[in-house]
């Protein structure tokens, strides 16, 4: 499906100034919205060019989310796995636990600056939600989360924190009642309420300039990792890792590293019951390109052009588009996508939990699941960087129905 | 009005018309002749089965639509509202699609051979379809102008050519919103007629104010020679009346649409008499605009 690969001189110049990484991305959006997006476009060029807007992030990262984070010699794995060096960058140690605070703080300091004063955003999972209500009570806006019916039940402890932090929580019942339907209401939202309203998109996905914006919001990782990697082993990692929803936390890792010719790259997408049980989430490796939500990127869609339902263990995951910058590295092969199951994730879950003491959110189980297959075939001198995105406090009640069973029989025999 | 027109003309903007002898133009025309507004009627093609949707098409013009507008269904129609999203996800489960609305419009022409009919939908559905092959099957099957909701002019370019090819009206939407810096990029490109969003907001919510629509359709004047319909948030046969007089045309959905879902049973199968309804509420629109003006 994806044309031959070809070699670039640089892989991080895009996208051009109609928002297109190659044949993606892009601004797809009914022309109610346009001059909305146009609007956030002008005022994020101008914010990026301006050192007092960059301080004010920095200053931020480092006293509020605790940046920057560790980058840690997982010994123990890399010692079971018997192959790569294994490095494990830390982002799950952020406040509110995941890569995506990164993100809303970028975008909500950037509404501060265009004057909105009422904050709206999606959420799967609840992780991206959190992350903005929690950056809306810190500057005192008002904040409306739209959630999935269908997610509200599976994720109540993030709806709850939500709800703490002084958010409005809208259950969205239209369409399948998850993710892709949230974003649909919260788009709906920002077109009836265009004066006031700032919509904190929280991967990098949707119409431009939210797939660069928020790019440049996570690079932090990449960036962070360079200097941290140089420090520790005097040189540059071999492989990178990381999971793949809408791929916020994965091209923040990648895009520093883009151009440097030797460094390997691996995206993990959601293999749910398997590509073939056609309940998954990859939608490089079972999909094809369409426009959705904005953009023009690889869908999960039926022969008709109508959007299919995702499915995977990680809500975080479980989203029938990519962000349009993944879909252009995709085609021109720079960077590999891998697929991961739900077994496999959380086999993953209960490795790292043994080995190291951390419970990693079931995102991230899927990029250590492929690192659980790829360590062991290469050198001990090979550095691999796998990133933490985010912890799995909030997974717990899933991995444990999952494994129900097995820990039911584990207590009877001990 | 028509020195503004002269206005617009003179100041060097002629609409981009490849189908100036077409449907949509010649029943615009008959419109001015004959000193009214008119009315556009929606529903979504398929909705709530084929059939029932096929007898409400076939019964518009009789019941007086002057124009009518179906929709291409799609499982996330992001600037519909609850009603049109509804009206879509109940075509897709009768088993709707792109291939069977263009059926269902080649099925209407065989009766009706001078009704305009624009098709309104997503690019998703259009681009797994093929854009050349879309353009080519639905002027073959007698449509006679494309809405592409999510299609802005900055994203037209794999669309618009093949349209243009097959002699079908490009239809642009403008809105509150659209600045009269972009006026000039939206209605370039355009033909047809220019669609006017009269709100901030989805379809089947909120309605604007009869001055705003004045001042509103006022300046479009002054950007383009193209009759204006005026939509969203039109629910009554007043307001249609009302709109269609401040411009070239009213345009129905989310009312209509809403027969449709009121009149289903407990399995979503039409009750008997849902075709009637539906026509009785826009045989009641027609009366409202034809009196008018």
């Amino acid at each position: 499906m994806a044309p031959a690969p070809q070699a670039l001189n640089s892989y991080r110049t895009g996208p051009d100034e109609r928002g297109h990484f190659g044949q993606y991305g892009g601004r797809y959006v009914a022309e109610t919205l346009m001059p909305l997006i146009l609007d956030v476009e002008k005022a994020y060029v101008a914010a990026k060019a301006d050192p007092a807007y960059q301080k004010e992030l920095d200053y931020y990262l480092e006293h509020y989310v605790g940046r920057p984070s560790p980058l840690f010699h997982a010994e123990r794995l890399t010692k079971h796995l018997g192959g790569a060096k294994i490095y494990f960058k830390r982002d799950e140690l952020n406040h509110t636990g995941a890569h995506k605070i990164n993100n809303c703080l970028g975008q909500i300091l950037l509404a501060k600056r265009m004057g909105k004063r009422r904050i709206i955003a999606e959420t799967g999972a609840g992780q991206h939600g959190v992350a903005t209500a929690t950056v809306a009570a810190l500057f005192g806006l008002p904040c409306v989360v739209y959630m999935g019916a269908v997610d509200i039940e599976r994720q109540k402890p993030n709806v709850f924190r939500m709800r703490l932090l002084g958010a409005e929580v809208r259950p969205v019942t239209s369409g399948s009642s998850t993710l892709k339907d949230a974003m649909n209401d919260a788009l709906r939202d920002w077109v009836a309420n265009v004066e006031d309203t700032f919509y904190i998109i929280g991967t990098a996905a949707g119409p431009h300039p939210y797939p660069a914006m928020v790019r440049d919001f996570q690079q932090v990782i990449g960036i962070e990792t360079r200097a941290q990697i140089m420090k520790a082993e005097g040189r540059l990692p071999d492989t990178l890792v990381a999971a793949i929803g809408g791929g916020s936390n994965a091209i923040g890792l990648f895009h520093p590293f883009l151009d440097e010719k030797g460094i390997a790259m691996v995206g993990v997408e959601a293999a749910g019951l398997g590509l073939g049980s056609g309940k998954h989430a990859a939608s490089m490796n079972g999909g094809r390109p369409g426009v959705l939500h904005g953009n023009k990127t690889y869908l999960l869609q039926d022969e008709d052009g109508q959007i299919t339902e995702a499915h995977s263990i990680s809500a975080g995951l479980d989203y029938p588009g990519v962000g349009p910058e993944h879909s252009w590295l995709f085609d021109t092969g720079r960077v590999t996508y891998a697929a991961i199951t739900d077994r496999e994730a959380l086999d993953a879950f209960q490795l790292c939990a043994r080995t190291e003491g951390i419970l990693p959110a079931l995102e991230p189980a899927h990029a250590l699941a492929q690192v659980v297959k790829m360590a062991p075939t290469l050198p001990k001198s090979h550095l691999l960087v796998m990133n933490m995105c985010g912890r799995g406090d909030k997974d717990v009640f899933t991995v444990a129905e999952a494994l129900g069973n097995d820990i039911a029989k584990k207590a009877g025999t001990h | 009005m028509s020195a503004a027109r002269t206005a617009a003309s003179s100041a060097g903007k002629p609409a981009a018309v490849p189908n100036a002898g077409g449907r949509i133009a010649r029943r615009f025309a008959a419109l001015k002749a004959a000193k009214r507004g008119g009315l556009v009627t929606f529903l979504t093609a398929g909705d709530p089965d084929p059939q029932t949707s096929l007898a409400i098409v076939a019964g518009l013009p009789k019941a007086g639509a002057d124009l009518i507008e179906i929709g291409m269904p799609f499982s996330d129609p992001m600037a519909d509202g609850p009603a049109i999203q509804a009206s879509s996800l109940r075509a897709l489960k009768a088993g709707m699609t792109l291939r069977r609305t263009l059926d269902l419009v080649a099925a209407f022409r065989k009766g009706d051979g001078e009704t305009p009919i624009v098709l309104m939908g997503y690019f998703n559905p259009i681009l797994a379809y093929g854009p050349d092959k879309f353009a080519r099957d639905a002027a073959a099957s007698g449509a006679d102008g494309i809405i592409c909701v999510d299609l802005p002019p900055e994203e037209a370019d794999e669309l618009a050519p093949p349209l243009a090819a097959h002699g079908l009206d490009l239809i642009r939407l403008a809105t509150p919103t659209s600045s009269d810096a972009r006026l000039p990029a939206i209605v370039g490109g355009a033909s047809g007629f220019l669609y006017y969003v009269s709100i901030l907001g989805i379809t089947g919510t909120k309605s604007a104010s009869a001055p705003a629509l004045d001042e509103a359709v006022a300046r479009l004047r002054r950007h383009t020679t193209l009759p204006i319909a005026i939509g969203f948030g039109i629910k009554t046969p007043e307001q249609a009346a009302e709109a269609a007089a401040l411009a070239d045309a009213a345009v129905v959905g989310s009312a209509i649409v809403n027969i449709i879902a009121e009149n289903l049973d407990a399995a979503g199968k039409p009750k008997p008499g849902l075709a009637d309804k539906a026509l009785a509420f826009v045989a009641a629109l027609a009366k409202a605009v034809r009196a008018g003006r």
